[in-house]
């Protein structure tokens, strides 16, 4: 019981910390990538004894600490609880769907004690991941509403009303993958994509389901609320959206929100499309590669080995979701509306359907 | 699940239902019973329902609470005045439903609806388990399950049918 | 029943205490100073009027309602994606029929121009 206890407390720890770091970490490829996209400097002030390691000290240090140490502003004439509660709201559900993604595989620890990397094991942990999205609603809601402030309404109410657009074409995709795999078990899905197609393939999420991958991609980046799907906070047209009438630490937390569902949203492509922990011709006992040549590597090494290429695989797509900023003008609302609902939905349920013909007609269903 | 775990689940149950019903703007009412609901999920966790734990959380909380919210803020409710409509009405209504409460809670001190009784004898391995749920309910219930999309077919177009005035 | 719940339990009161540190040190770290101009709302300068929490497009309305209904159909596949290769074609005629019926409302509201926004 108590070895249970310290297990789950020592992985919740990893992953929470993993996806804190990370918001500090995409904060950082935020403001340089545009400072090399836009040929400037980017920040680079902030140092410790000189050492400003090319401005990482900036968003990990320097701007938590200034934004502990500014007053928190609540404007008069607000419901005061809900202001408080909204950012706190938004964070949670995204801290926790992190935490439900496995980061490894099982590891065999001396004494025969078997831990498996996920800081949530759920056998519906899909669901789970799909409830804590749809709960990150309210944060956007209550803090549009309870700020008193009409740019904060109407962000906060355009917020919510986008990311339930976009929640039924992620949900219809995430539907074809657990058809794919057969499994609501995140670390089940995982495991299935250990194999080789042709012998010589890794059987990765994406070459079954190519479709699937785009509209979870949209989608993935319309709910994390990015350009060019961010239209409830657009700064030239309504200041900062739902979060306009926050200062301080809290609106410090609605950033962190945002950086951490980029990472969220990653850790989940990489776990349904790119084999989240796996890592190429890397079996429990070492490499075995096609040609027939192998490579015996101790246990804690291939571990070691798998959580890197969970990292890797994650901060490529966070990098990828921060590149697009630069990349694409941001949509009309009408346009949002009509992409979210008339192509986007129909487009999904159509792979659902031709999904589900295919895998009967190829197993030779009854 | 441990009496204790019921215990402090039940009382946080019931203090977020009773937030539900003495709050006094309609916004947080609604986030009263979105944490009813939020708790009445993690209830559904402990007996061992995981799916309907989730689909509790993603239909109720996450669905059907935003129209809610949308329907608060279309209206623009504001706090209620401390006295609205006819006094006797209210009386006559929490004094029947106080007679409900009371029936629940006789039930629940003495007849078979006891927690300890209930879930002791009734769980069988892979109960609640999502491949059970969706053997019976593509198999037995498929009457039903083919009449809920006629439901939701009348809820769709009744919506528009209601909004049409206001749409063009 | 405690291995299975308690990680979940955990991991909800870390990221909970994580949050709720946030908060109380913001409170505690950052100064406090009353000034009434800071407690007015943001208007880009210009003195608001009035109260912001004012009526919206029954549009969005629209929405919420629909995407009750798509989300509830959604809900229903994921146990059926789970079991639907032992159900066989059967299965599949199934959750077709019920795809179908819903795919006429979507094509009703289509029609109907209610997701249009202009």
């Amino acid at each position: 019981m108590i070895l249970l206890i310290i297990i789950s407390l020592v992985k919740a720890l990893i992953a929470v910390h993993i996806v804190l770091i990370f918001a500090g970490v995409l904060g950082w490829i935020e403001r340089k990538g545009s400072a090399l996209i836009q040929d400037r400097i980017g920040a680079n002030r902030a140092s410790i004894f000189g050492f400003a390691g090319a401005g990482l000290i900036n968003t990990m240090a320097a701007d938590p600490l200034k934004f502990l140490t500014k007053e928190d502003i609540i404007p008069d004439g607000v419901d005061r609880l809900l202001h408080t509660l909204a950012p706190c709201v938004n964070l949670f559900p995204v801290l926790v769907a992190f935490c439900a993604v496995p980061f490894g595989d099982v590891l065999h620890l001396p004494g025969g004690v078997d831990v498996s990397l996920q800081a949530i094991p759920l056998g519906v942990g899909v669901l789970f991941v799909l409830a804590m999205a749809s709960i990150g609603v309210y944060g956007v809601v209550l803090g549009g509403w309870a700020s008193n402030n009409r740019f904060s309404l109407l962000g906060g109410i355009r917020g919510s009303a986008q990311m339930i657009s976009y929640e039924l074409a992620m949900g219809l995709s995430i539907v074809v993958m657990v058809m794919t795999f057969g499994s609501l078990d995140l670390q089940e899905i995982v495991r299935a994509q250990g194999h080789l197609i042709g012998g010589w393939l890794p059987g990765w999420g994406i070459l079954y389901q190519p479709v699937a991958f785009i509209v979870f991609l949209i989608a993935g980046i319309a709910e994390s609320k990015r350009v060019p799907f961010d239209l409830p906070e657009g700064e030239s047209e309504l200041v900062s959206g739902y979060f306009t009438e926050y200062s301080g630490i809290k609106y410090l937390m609605f950033f962190m929100t945002d950086f951490a569902e980029v990472a969220t949203i990653a850790a989940l492509i990489t776990t349904f499309f790119f084999g989240g922990w796996q890592v190429p011709y890397l079996t429990p006992d070492g490499f075995v590669f096609p040609g027939g040549a192998s490579l015996h590597i101790n246990h804690y090494v291939i571990v070691l080995m798998q959580f890197g290429a969970y990292l890797l695989k994650v901060l490529f797509w966070s990098w990828f979701q921060i590149m697009l900023r630069w990349t694409l003008p941001r949509l009309r609302y009408d346009q949002l509306m009509w992409f979210g609902w008339k192509r986007m939905l129909p487009v999904a349920l159509v792979n659902m359907v031709i999904t589900a013909a295919l895998i009967l007609a190829l197993q030779g269903a009854p | 699940m441990s009496p204790i775990v019921f215990g402090i689940l039940a009382i946080l149950l019931v203090m977020s239902g009773l937030g539900v019903v003495l709050a006094r703007s309609p916004i947080r009412s609604a986030m009263s019973l979105v944490m009813t609901l939020f708790f009445l999920a993690v209830m559904f966790l402990l007996l061992d329902a995981q799916l309907v734990a989730a689909l509790q959380i993603i239909v109720y909380a996450g669905a059907i609470m935003v129209l809610f919210l949308f329907v608060i803020m279309l209206l623009n409710l504001q706090e209620e005045p401390a006295a609205l409509g006819r006094v006797g009405l209210r009386y006559g209504a929490s004094f029947i439903v106080s007679l409900f409460v009371l029936a629940a809670a006789h039930f629940l001190t003495t007849g078979t609806l006891q927690p300890g009784n209930a879930m002791a004898d009734a769980v069988a391995p892979g109960f609640g388990s999502t491949e059970q749920i969706a053997e019976r309910l593509f198999t037995q219930h498929i009457f039903a399950f083919e009449l809920t999309s006629f439901l939701l077919l009348v809820a769709v177009v009744s919506a528009v049918v209601l909004a049409k005035k206001n749409l063009q | 029943m405690a291995e299975l719940y308690l990680p979940m339990l955990i991991t909800c009161l870390l990221a909970g205490a994580m949050v709720g540190s946030l908060v109380f040190a913001g409170q505690l770290l950052g100064p406090h100073v009353e000034n009434p101009a800071k407690g007015e709302s943001f208007e880009c300068g210009n003195p608001s009027t009035g109260s912001a929490w004012g009526r919206f497009s029954v549009k969005f309305y629209m929405t919420a309602i629909l995407f009750i209904v798509f989300d509830i159909e959604v809900v229903f596949m994921y146990p059926w994606a789970v079991v639907f290769r032992r159900l066989g074609w059967f299965g599949f005629g199934e959750m077709m029929t019920f795809v179908a019926i819903l795919g006429v409302g979507l094509l009703y509201v289509w029609r109907k121009g209610a997701l249009e926004w202009d």
